[in-house]
């Protein structure tokens, strides 16, 4: 049985496959970008998320979620995701430089 | 690491579907592979983005972009230069961005597409092959359904729905008007590309009649029977700014138009216009025809919603306004659509399972003055072959503001800038 894995990722040339998740995390980060600019870099008045501390990041979706932290929009989006979604974003836009 | 049974069949699947790539199969080793050769239709809200996302993701893929026009002129934002609020230049972009991310831009009209040998065909006579083609060719216009809105016609009657010279010509004809002079648009029913993009276009007309020319008047008349988005911020603001300037019908669906006379022909009436404005309904655009896959209703492109695949032909993909789906046709929503459609091209080229359960999200703002705009948003998930909004992720502003004109100019910015690289 294992063999035969291995035959399978061969054939389909994926070893050192990416794992789904990673992959979810980027997309739906990329999601954020109409409004918040490519990799979280915003240009405009609406805010940056490029490099914002993991544990803030968590704790303003929470907020949004529960309206705790006004919003315009981002009730409406933070609701759209779940928690441990909003800590793999937290993650993915703490780490960009 | 355990594999299961499940995960055997999926891997087993993703091979299957690699093996089938033609230019790729036969070789098993990644490093000795051709590159794949991925060739999009269009470098509007779509297919830039999706064109741009593939090269970031998997800068191995060779991708072409093949656009008809020199330039990107946005259309958000076009209403407010009919408003004389911005100018052509402010939504206008090159494409010098894209090639910066190794896309190759292509300047040329695509006339045919041969799906069984997977060839697209150009105006200049150039052909380009691919492995997976991706169609973002946004929406063909159809004045021809409405008797009367002849190719004469359309030389003095704009619908601008496509930003461009018809945005810089309606917007003189506007300026060439006599205060005092009425200002006609007609609505096609849904579903048509940016269902408050009407609304907001009465409301900048409006908006530039205040103060420019106080006497003129705006009169909708809607194929649909009611406002289709934002209705209640809508009349709010046209209640609080303009007031007797705006008079809107419901389910004015035209009969046909009159050019010389600028007058369209209703079941009840005929109504004369100083500036004609007719939006014709339309449909997915005719190379999603010309390559077989506008199998709805021979309107709109059915697509399978993990990977943006047709439903009809195969290595064909098809994202932005020419889909048909419950989601709206907005610029927001081809940006995203192009990234999940980008993710799922790369997993397959690369032989994994696209993501199963994407998100999407779309934001619509709208302008109701030169200083107050509003929005209506929402978040989907998918569930099975449905968009499903969880509970609480959608919804309109609670009232026009000044903020949400800022944050609609900051949307734009980021939204040019992510999809051109700006
Ligand atoms: C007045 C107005 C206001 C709007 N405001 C907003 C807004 O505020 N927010 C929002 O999210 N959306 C808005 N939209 C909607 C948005 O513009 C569209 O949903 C979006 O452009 C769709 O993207 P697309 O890629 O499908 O098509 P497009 O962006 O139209 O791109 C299609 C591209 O394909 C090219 N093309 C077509 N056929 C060929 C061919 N045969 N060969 C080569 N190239 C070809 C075209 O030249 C074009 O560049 C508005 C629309 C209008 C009309
Ligand atoms: C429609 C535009 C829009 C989209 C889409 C959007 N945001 Fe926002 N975001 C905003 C605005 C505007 C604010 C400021 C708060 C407000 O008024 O809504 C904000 C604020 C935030 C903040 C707080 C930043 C700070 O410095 O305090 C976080 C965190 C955030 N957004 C995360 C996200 C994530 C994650 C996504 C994607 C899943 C996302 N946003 C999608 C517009 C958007």
């Amino acid at each position: 049985m294992k063999q035969t894995i291995v035959l399978a990722l061969l054939a389909a040339g994926t070893l050192g496959m990416v794992s789904a998740q990673a992959a979810d995390v980027r997309v739906m980060a990329a999601n954020c970008a109409y409004c918040h600019g490519p990799d979280g870099k915003s240009q405009g008045p609406i805010p940056s998320l490029a490099g914002l501390d993991k544990g803030y990041f968590i704790q303003q979706m929470k907020d949004f979620k529960s309206g705790e932290r006004p919003s315009v929009v981002m009730q409406k989006h933070a609701l759209g995701y779940t928690e441990e979604e909003c800590r793999k974003l937290a993650e993915w836009f703490a780490a960009v430089k | 690491m355990a594999f299961n049974r499940r995960d055997f069949l999926k891997i087993s699947a993703g091979a299957a579907g690699a093996a089938t790539l033609g230019g790729l199969s036969g070789c098993a080793t990644p490093g000795a592979r051709a590159k794949a050769k991925v060739v999009v239709v269009g470098g509007g809200f779509g297919g830039a983005t999706c064109a741009r996302y593939i090269k970031i993701w998997d800068p191995g893929i060779d991708v072409t972009v093949i656009e008809m026009n020199d330039k990107f002129v946005s259309c958000p934002f076009s209403n407010t230069v009919l408003g004389g609020i911005s100018d052509m230049e402010d939504i206008t972009h090159g494409y010098d961005g894209l090639k910066k991310d190794g896309v190759r831009l292509v300047k040329d009209e695509v006339v045919g597409i041969d799906a069984a040998k997977r060839v697209v065909k150009c105006k200049s006579g150039a052909t380009f092959n691919y492995d997976r083609l991706v169609l973002s060719g946004g929406i063909e216009l159809r004045p021809e359904l409405i008797p009367g809105f002849d190719a004469a016609a359309q030389q003095t009657v704009m619908h601008a729905w496509k930003a461009g010279p018809q945005t810089a010509t309606l917007r003189k004809q506007l300026e060439a008007m006599p205060n005092g002079g009425v200002f006609v648009i007609s609505i096609p029913g849904m579903p048509y590309r940016c269902p408050p993009g009407p609304y907001e276009r009465i409301s900048m007309v409006a908006n530039y009649f205040k103060q420019k020319k106080p006497k003129s008047k705006v009169i909708a008349l809607d194929t649909n029977s009611d406002i289709v988005s934002k209705k209640g911020l809508f009349m709010a603001a046209w209640d609080k700014h303009y007031k007797g300037m705006i008079e809107y019908r419901p389910s004015s669906k035209p009969v046909r138009i009159d050019a010389k006379t600028r007058t369209v022909v209703l079941d009840v009436e005929d109504v004369k216009a100083d500036v004609l404005n007719v939006i014709p309904p339309m449909r997915a655009h005719a190379m999603t025809a010309a390559a077989g896959v506008r199998n709805d209703n021979d309107n709109w492109c059915k697509v399978n919603f993990t990977t943006l695949e047709s439903t009809a032909v195969p290595y064909v993909h098809v994202i932005g306004d020419s889909i048909s789906a419950p989601t709206p046709k907005s610029g927001s929503m081809a940006n995203n659509y192009g990234k999940i459609c980008a993710a799922a091209i790369v997993e397959l080229i690369n032989g994994r399972q696209p993501d199963a359960s994407p998100v999407i999200t779309n934001t619509c703002f709208s302008a109701t003055t030169g200083h107050t705009a509003i929005h209506v948003a929402a978040v989907w998930r998918l569930e099975g072959d449905k968009w499903v909004t969880p509970k609480g992720a959608s919804g309109v502003s609670k009232e026009e503001s000044e903020m949400e004109w800022a944050y609609m100019t900051g949307w734009a910015k980021n939204i040019w800038a992510d999809t051109l690289n700006l």
